[in-house]
């Protein structure tokens, strides 16, 4: 018995091209696909792809921008798919699924004040929805955009910050752990900047993507100041693999990550954040 | 005249909140305001601790001189923060470096004098010593948070 092949279409890569490839710092690379044949990749920003290096493995990726109608996808080299991937030159060939998930509900954030908070890697899939909100001109609400990484060379996409901050309908602070001599921000973590930026919590939306427990503090830091949990997203990372919720290997709580999220109200998963079973 | 204005201006300032009108005149009777250029020090290390800052503008770094190095940056404080622990207790010797990031406007505050009043009326100390206990605490929370390394990526793949 075979199965449908709309039913199989999600779990067939379809095949891209790399059309440009640039390292953002060390151990961090960008690539720009382009398909290889058929439509271009369709995203909403906050969505992640399944990106297949043949004869390695497959891993989750995170959609990270789109330039001249190819898609960008920022990979952190962490183990032998990803450096297969970051490894990949112009012209080679990758499978791409996807995209999938949830994504950072831009329009419902619409006349309302906009409060994006990025840990280390997590401004790569907080940045289409930053352009997004720069991009509409007719949009109500002030935007914060607040980053934090572990040193002034783990900071990722530092020119187009640089940008951002000169545009006066932004708001901008970048903080790290540790300081070299000659860095004139803040120090300290990336929760500790949100008493000072400017938004009104009561009608104020949060983006918030870094590693869990930077997510997990900058969510009560935003709780404390005002903002209701409902308003407050979060990108949840586990460890997906079919990426429609029928393995399972991302389990979180009664929620699988790569279908009911990544990116969840944090008033749904507030309980099982801080539980060491889950 | 001055003190009069200066507590007024301490009023709008968490870190006093809790502290009625009489209190912030007794306070304000030991401070005055201060400015720094940017690179200046509000103090060093090593030195007498004979003051401490409330940040009214611009960014102080607390810094420490690590040989080979330079100046290394453990913590940055912010407008409305405080500058300085150290003259609370002995031996009053500061333990880092204070210098401004960026041009700073703060009120500075005689360590003698504010030891003085509130050893002459313990229930000013305590409240005093409330307010620099949570100082300390956000301070203590915010270095372990950082020791945990928050942006290391545990995934591999």
């Amino acid at each position: 018995m075979s199965a449908p092949a709309e039913a199989l279409a999600p779990m067939v890569p379809r095949p891209f091209r790399v059309a440009a490839r640039w390292p953002e710092m060390r151990g961090v690379v960008t690539l720009a696909l382009e398909p290889v044949g058929g439509p271009p990749l369709g995203f909403a920003p906050g969505q992640f792809t399944m990106l297949y290096a043949f004869g390695v493995g497959e891993v989750p990726i995170s959609i990270s921008g789109r330039q001249d109608g190819r898609v960008l996808q920022t990979i952190r080299e962490v183990g032998a798919v990803t450096r297969a991937l970051c490894a990949a030159e112009p012209g080679e060939v990758l499978g791409v699924r996807g995209p999938f998930g949830s994504d950072w509900a831009l329009p419902a954030a619409q006349g309302r004040d906009v409060v994006v908070v990025a840990g280390g890697l997590g401004v790569a899939p907080l940045r289409p929805a930053i352009r997004g909100l720069v991009a509409d001109r007719d949009r109500d609400g002030r935007i914060s955009v607040l980053v934090g990484a572990r040193s002034p060379d783990d900071l990722l996409f530092l020119d187009e910050l640089r940008a951002l901050a000169d545009d006066p309908r932004l708001h901008v602070a970048v903080t790290v752990d540790h300081a070299e001599p000659g860095w004139a921000g803040p120090v300290g973590v990336v929760p500790e900047l949100i008493p000072d930026a400017p938004f009104d919590p009561s009608n104020a939306t949060a983006l918030v993507c870094g590693p869990e427990v930077m997510m997990r503090f900058t969510a009560e830091a935003l709780l404390a100041r005002g903002v209701p949990a409902e308003r407050i997203l979060v990108s949840m990372e586990r460890n997906m693999k079919c990426a429609i919720g029928h393995c399972g290997h991302c389990q979180f709580g009664p929620e699988f990550v790569c279908r009911d999220g990544p990116i969840f109200r944090y008033e749904r998963v507030r309980r099982f954040i801080a539980v060491r079973e889950v | 005249m001055e003190s009069t204005s200066l507590e007024q201006l301490l009023a709008e300032y968490e870190f006093f909140g809790a502290l009625g009108p009489a209190d912030l005149a007794l306070i304000a009777g030991c401070g005055r305001n201060e400015h720094f250029d940017a690179g200046g020090f509000l103090f060093r290390q090593g030195q007498q601790a004979d003051r401490f800052y409330l940040v009214r503008a611009g960014r102080v770094a607390l810094e420490i001189e690590a040989p080979g190095r330079g100046s290394l940056v453990i913590d940055t404080v912010e407008t409305g923060g405080v500058v300085g622990i150290s003259w609370i207790f002995p031996p009053y010797r500061w333990q880092f470096d204070a210098r401004a990031s960026e041009p700073v406007r703060a009120v500075g505050f005689d360590a003698a004098c504010l030891r003085q009043k509130a050893d002459d009326d313990p229930r000013l100390g305590y409240e005093l010593m409330k307010s620099f206990a949570g100082v300390l605490a956000q301070r203590m929370q915010s270095a372990r948070v950082r020791l945990l390394d928050l942006y290391s990526d545990v995934r591999t793949g």
